[in-house]
């Protein structure tokens, strides 16, 4: 039986659907992040788990126990916000030791606790001050500890990084991770960055519109993307045209030049067929058993680590990306150039 | 540059003189009780007087009981319109202005007539009546002190400071006595000064409830009765409302002094 069950959960407001028919099973001490765009439902889903709004329809089990409708101070369940949320008027160490002082355990533990706590996150010589006078990325690691020194059932993490520099960010995803590994904690995260969510976590939920799109491990979900919006939303796609299709061969003609694909996800395709194939999956020169297209280098973008070619293939624009070498020599604009790609790896949307 | 910097001096020392020119002729006529020399005989029979004493303290308990009654009356329910119900903030804020357009004299009158007949007769006891002040004044303070604690929870992040608690297992009393309140203990105090520094010198109402009992009619009379009397009264007020207003200037400073702290890092 699952930790944490999320039953046909809905939440309406007004009019407006913002979780719809949601079904989830969390087992304990997986890692699963919440995944969409702004307005997607991602957040609504955490705060129902939270107990901060209370689900329209469904039901939300948490240890076996069905917490649908209990108050969130009664669900022991921690909780860190985008914008920390420490109070300001507490010392970090009384920051931390707040839910145990509310759960009146004796000073000592609550010291202990606190102490330990701070250990976790390297902070110990800040106890005594104030939130003001600790930086961006010290204030949610004080707030990560805070909401973990009650030992939730769950912890639960609302875009925790968004509010940082990116240096920081990495730094702290990455110390998520650790920390939630150390203490072995069921943790559900919600953000927007794909990144951040294929890097952490055990399994992905990608949501769009208040809709469960797809659940899956993070290589699940970037190699075999179940919708097309999955499959835009989460890393880079090449999205082409094509003509000619012939589903039972697995045919098609892109820019007047035949493709082979494997059709291997359940994607369900339009009436214009687009031919979806990821950047990376593009190589220039052919080799055998792949698809070789004609083109012209329209650009060469330097990006470091890769480069990214955009070759024109007669009107239709196709993104390729390769790891920068340095003794390679990259095509110029206006080359005629030679791309490949493996038949397994592009399908039809 | 120079140009303009002497403008701003002539228009800041033209400012200057149009309120302090007043004051200082108030202050030069306050000593001046003893024929031909300057003295302080009208302040030293001031503070003989038993009745500015016996005013002043019924004054202060008073405003005492309208800034706790306020602040309990306010704090919640500011907090709550932030929380829960932003979209009435609107007409709360207009609710609050309504002190300002509705004059003292109208309230008092109002007030008088539905408090002294069934089934309210507290005009009948003195404690009825005090109460009655007491709630004439929270209505009279209420622009201040709302004004004061909206901008209070307005800086601090009220939503996720409630939910924070809440997710740590406080309840609604602990996060109001140890969150809330304590954050906005700058506001509290504003709010607090502004009450004292108005009930303090409130005429209106209290003559018509509480008459020479309180410091307003107190002042009134001796305005009308004794010439010099009246003038150093009224530089006491000025400095006891000064130094309320020193001390909201002391705790917002402290609290501007964390924020640039904050916003540094």
């Amino acid at each position: 039986m699952a930790f944490l069950s999320l039953t046909n959960v809905s939440k309406v407001f007004g009019t407006t659907a913002a979780v719809e028919d949601f079904n989830l099973e969390v087992d304990k001490g997986e890692f699963v992040s919440f995944l969409g765009p702004s307005g997607c439902g991602k957040t609504t889903t955490l705060r129902m788990i939270a107990g901060f709004e209370l689900p329209t329809t469904g039901k939300i089990t948490l240890d076996g126990e069905d917490i649908t409708y209990k108050s969130p101070n009664q669900r022991n369940v921690g909780m860190v916000f985008q914008s920390y949320a420490l109070f300001p008027n507490l010392t970090i160490g009384q920051n931390i030791g707040f839910g145990l002082q509310v759960r009146k355990l004796p000073e000592a533990d609550i010291k202990k606790r606190i102490d330990e706590m701070l250990a976790l996150v390297h902070l110990e010589k800040h106890i005594n001050k104030y939130p003001y006078q600790l930086s961006g990325g010290q204030q949610q690691r004080i707030a990560l500890t805070r909401a973990l020194a009650i030992n939730p059932r769950v912890l639960l993490l609302d875009e925790p990084l968004s509010a940082l520099d990116a240096k920081i960010r990495v730094e702290l995803r990455l110390e998520i991770r650790r920390i939630q590994q150390t203490m072995g904690i069921t943790t559900i995260y919600v953000t927007h960055d794909q990144e951040e969510a294929l890097l952490i976590s055990d399994r992905v939920v990608v949501m769009s519109q208040g809709i469960m799109e797809q659940v899956g491990t993070p290589a699940n979900i970037y190699n075999f993307p179940a919708s097309e919006f999955v499959a835009q939303f989460v890393g880079q796609l090449n999205l082409i045209k094509v003509t000619d299709v012939d589903l039972k061969k697995g045919t098609c003609l892109l820019a007047n030049q035949p493709v082979k694909f494997e059709q291997s996800s359940k994607i369900t395709i339009s009436d214009k067929p687009r031919l979806a194939i990821r950047p990376e999956e593009l190589q220039i020169g052919t080799g055998a058993g792949r698809n070789a297209l004609k083109g012209r280098v329209e650009s060469v973008l330097f990006l470091g680590a890769v480069v990214r070619l955009r070759v024109d293939l007669g009107g239709e624009l196709i993104s390729a990306d390769f790891f920068n070498e340095r003794t390679r020599t990259l095509p110029r604009k206006g080359d005629d150039v030679v791309i490949s790609f493996p038949e397994y790896s592009c399908w039809l949307i | 540059m120079k140009r303009k910097s002497f403008w701003s001096w002539i228009w800041l020392i033209i400012g200057m003189l149009y309120f302090i020119l007043p004051l200082y002729a108030t202050f030069d006529f306050s000593l001046r009780a003893r024929k031909g020399v300057l003295s302080f005989l009208s302040y030293q029979n001031i503070f003989k007087d038993p009745n500015f004493w016996s005013t002043i303290r019924f004054s202060l308990v008073i405003a005492v009981f309208t800034i706790i009654v306020s602040i309990l009356l306010v704090v919640p329910t500011a907090y709550w319109i932030r929380l829960r119900l932003p979209q009435l903030r609107g007409m709360l804020e207009f609710i609050s202005m309504l002190p300002f357009v509705v004059p003292a004299i109208v309230l008092v009158f109002g007030l008088i007539r539905v408090f002294s007949g069934a089934p309210f007769f507290l005009t009948n006891t003195y404690f009825g009546t005090d109460a009655l002040l007491v709630a004439a004044y929270v209505v009279l303070a209420l622009p201040y002190v709302f004004r004061s604690v909206d901008t209070g929870l307005a800086a601090i992040d009220v939503i996720s400071l409630t939910e924070a608690a809440q997710s740590l297992g406080a309840s609604w009393s602990t996060i109001m006595f140890k969150i809330i309140f304590p954050n906005l203990k700058v506001a509290i105090l504003s709010s607090a000064f502004l009450t004292l520094a108005t009930v303090i010198g409130e005429y209106t109402i209290a003559s018509f409830m509480v008459g020479i009992k309180a410091f307003g009619p107190y002042m009134s009379l001796i305005g009308q009765n004794r010439t010099y009397e009246s003038s150093s009264l009224a530089i006491i007020s000025f400095m006891v409302t000064w130094s309320f207003m020193g001390l909201i200037q002391l705790f917002n400073r402290g609290k501007a002094d964390s924020g640039s702290l904050a916003g540094a890092r």
